[in-house]
């Protein structure tokens, strides 16, 4: 156990951080009224409803489901009863999404969790640890998978698959993330400063499961107490085995390949993943589900959220899925202003939305609002700082004449595949184009053909 | 919240503001040093020369972008072109060619082409190259520094094979360190340049590859023609070249590699014409002949992405 320290060596840009929201305390938002629950929020398979309209439900109760692998079962945040189905907007996609409104009853009835022990009152740490010891691997990714939890950093990958590598992929190195290196965005610092028992114990399952010889958790010097926080929990439950990786702050460090070349120097094949250099990363927020999950039995229904930026009272809300932005944004007290954005996740790689009745969903850390403003796109210069800014080493200036042109198979030539849409580029251009936009039309089309 | 009032646009929502406009008036700060140079070494009608080019090309910028119905951007791109090209006509050029030559720079050279960012040449030296053709006589006109003098006394060039030099070779060095020579009307002063040209790269606004690998190779070569690499550096117009011209974003390689090639590329052509063509001076012409390789060097130089070679070397 010790704290090493690591430079940056990728390129990116050094951003503002506007961590606003740093030192607040995580508060638990009061129920909804009623909840909006997307068919779709993770990576893979979509589920299918199993409930129907007039269906009373209890808190935590499976509502949606697949039988595919990659694909992670849905629960209901509250109780009470399924009162319609709608559509959504899928801000990713701009797709319609299936949809179902849960009106919810008040009661905040559970149904019964298959629970080991509860976390809050766990008095000694080797009892705990012991109580990990003897869950078998394969219960663990049961429940895991049970619960529903996905990537909780936004990617909204199945957990339970990116904890089976197929066999023939040797993980040596499991990283637990938790750099937060998008600006505003708070949620995962104060689960770390919060919730640190929770974030070690899902780190402890997860080791039983892949069983690394090496172990990380990553976080960003501008975060120095998660740093201290997370090396004292370490000694005092003592896991030796674990290093804290101190990273500067350079966006996009908490991005996987990034991260992954940077602690490690291994570099993950253009279209490969992680596990193919013998690594698995999860970010800290689903650690914390996983320990609750396989501990306490309890699935994925809620969420730290940070709602920020043109906020009276910015704060990081526990807030249930499905719970419409719009509460969230009226609990915090928005500030008048002629136009805005408003951003699921952070001001890098937010998506926009323009329905505030759009719900918080498994993969949303934080809405931002900001003062909108029109884009202003000017010619290229071809100065170059987008390429020296990209941490991929690509060309971004390239994207945009091309998909103007629709040379979109010649965007393949300059790898835009192997974009991690970051935002980099966009941030330095003095031009101010949105290559990011034109990058993920690129994809899109791409993808058509 | 009224939905009128919510913009949706592709992320990122953070900008870092450094504009184009920022850039280019930051070049223009950088270019009054040779500019102020020009003046002292040659007068008020070297001020004159320069107000004209500057205001006849953003006029010209202005007059274009309102007939094509496009929006103006005060971005500073046509001042630099005015400015560079007042450094580089001789110092007594008549102002209705200087007017001349900034027109067909901004008309020709670069909206012609569709504007900023989609001109091949440096808009200032096709200007100059434009003026070599139409005035053969005038552009080769050189004075001896005046001063606030009036009088002017024709001479050669330090680079012209008539060139003679009254005083030690300290003193040679010396005068062309500081600008105490004959030449166009800002390329005299190495030391205003070179001042400049800090002030560009400690700005980040230039890369380093292109004056650096430009020079030195001027001055490896000249070494091996047997030649003293010191003076063929300090003369003519390549250090302005290197440090203003050949580092313009439009017109050079975007890619690192790509800036060292061009870079070299300019080393060679201009020590060739200098040595075996019918000018004296090769800098303008060989960034001219690079400017026209840029999109090839581009084409052909990508950029291996990260995680490439991995990928080449698993399957
Ligand atoms: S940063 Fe913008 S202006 Fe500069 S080369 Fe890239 S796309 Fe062009
Ligand atoms: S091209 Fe993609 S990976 Fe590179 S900086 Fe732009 S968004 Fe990031």
């Amino acid at each position: 156990m010790a704290i090493i320290r690591k430079k940056g060596i990728f390129a990116g840009v050094k951003l503002p951080e506007n961590k606003i929201t740093e030192e607040e305390p995580v508060k638990r938002l009061p129920l909804p009224q009623k909840v909006i629950i997307p068919i779709q929020q993770n990576i893979g398979a979509p589920c299918q409803f199993i409930v129907k309209r007039g269906n009373e439900v209890k808190v935590g109760q499976k509502i949606a489901q697949s039988d595919k692998f990659v694909s992670a079962p849905i629960h209901s945040p509250v109780s009470g009863k399924v009162s319609k189905s709608t559509k959504l907007v899928n801000p990713a996609t701009g797709a319609l999404l299936d949809a179902i409104t849960i009106d919810s009853d008040g009661q905040d009835q559970w149904v019964d969790l298959d629970s080991i022990l509860k976390i809050e009152d766990i008095d000694s740490w080797e009892d705990a640890l012991a109580e990990i010891d003897r869950i078998p691997p394969k219960k663990a990714l049961e429940k895991i998978k049970e619960a529903g939890i996905v990537g909780l950093g936004g990617a909204t990958f199945p957990t339970h698959v990116k904890l089976s590598p197929p066999p023939e992929k040797k993980i040596d190195t499991f990283i637990l993330n938790g750099c937060e290196c998008e600006p505003f965005i708070t949620s995962d610092h104060r689960i770390m400063l919060e919730y640190g028992q929770h974030v070690l114990l899902g780190l402890q399952i997860i080791k039983k499961i892949l069983n690394p010889s090496r172990l990380y958790v990553a976080i960003e010097d501008n975060k120095p107490d998660a740093i201290a926080h997370m090396n004292k929990l370490l000694e005092q439950m003592g896991l030796d085995e674990v290093d804290v990786v101190s990273l500067p702050s350079r966006y996009p460090m908490g991005a996987e390949k990034t991260l992954i070349k940077t602690i490690l120097g291994r570099v993950v094949p253009m279209g490969g993943l992680p596990m193919d250099v013998g690594v698995v990363v999860n970010n800290v927020a689903t650690s914390k589900a996983v320990a609750e999950a396989v501990l306490e039995g309890k699935p994925l229904i809620e969420k730290v959220v940070t709602v920020t930026g043109l906020f009276g009272e910015p704060q990081n809300l526990l807030a249930r899925i499905g719970t419409p932005i719009s509460a969230l944004v009226s609990h915090c007290k928005l500030r008048e202003r002629d136009q805005y954005h408003i951003i699921l996740g952070g001001p890098m790689m937010g998506l926009p939305i323009s329905d505030l009745q759009f719900p918080v969903n498994k993969g949303l850390n934080c809405v931002l609002i900001k003062e909108g403003y029109a884009d202003d796109e000017q010619n290229c210069i071809k100065c170059a700082r987008c390429i020296a800014a990209c941490p991929m080493d690509l060309m971004p200036l390239k994207y945009p004449e091309l998909v103007k042109n629709s040379a979109y198979s010649q965007c393949s030539e300059y790898y835009i595949a192997n974009c991690i849409e970051c935002g980099s580029c966009a941030f330095v251009c003095p031009a101010h184009i949105p290559i990011v936009g034109y990058i993920k039309t690129g994809k899109k089309k791409l993808a058509e053909k | 919240m009224d939905k009128n009032k919510i913009i949706i646009s592709h992320s990122p929502y953070l900008w870092k503001g450094f504009s184009t406009a920022k850039i280019m008036y930051l070049v223009v700060l950088a270019l009054l040093l040779p500019a102020a140079a020009g003046i002292y070494f040659f007068g008020l009608y070297a001020l004159l020369i320069i107000i004209a080019s500057v205001a006849t090309c953003f006029l010209t910028e202005l007059a274009i972008k309102k007939l094509r119905k496009k929006r103006f951007r005060n971005d500073g791109s046509a001042v630099i072109t005015g400015l560079l090209l007042a450094l580089i006509v001789p110092p007594r050029m008549p102002i209705w060619m200087v007017v001349v030559g900034a027109f067909f720079s901004i008309a020709v050279v670069k909206e012609a082409f569709g504007g900023l960012g989609h001109n091949i040449f440096n808009p200032a030296i096709g200007g100059r190259a434009f003026l070599a053709i139409c005035f053969p006589t005038q552009i080769t006109e050189w004075i001896e520094p005046t001063y606030f003098r009036l009088d002017a006394v024709t001479t050669a060039t330090p680079l012209s094979p008539d060139f003679t030099y009254p005083g030690t070779q300290a003193e040679l060095y010396r005068d062309l360190f500081f600008g105490n020579t004959g030449g166009s009307l800002g390329e005299t002063s190495a030391l205003l340049i070179i001042l400049g040209g800090i002030l560009l790269l400690a700005l980040r606004l230039i890369d380093w590859r292109i004056p650096i690998f430009y020079i030195g190779t001027v001055a490896l070569l000249s070494l091996l023609l047997g030649q003293q690499p010191l003076f063929q550096v300090l003369s003519g117009g390549l250090m302005i070249g290197a440090f203003f011209m050949a580092t313009d974003y439009v017109t050079s390689p975007v890619t690192r590699n790509g800036k060292i090639i061009f870079a070299v590329g300019l080393g060679i052509i201009t020590v060739l014409i200098r040595n075996f063509g019918a000018l004296d001076e090769g800098v303008a012409f060989s960034i001219l002949i690079m400017n026209a390789f840029t999109p090839l060097i581009d084409k052909y130089l990508k950029l291996k992405t990260l995680g490439l070679q991995k990928k080449k070397e698993a399957s």
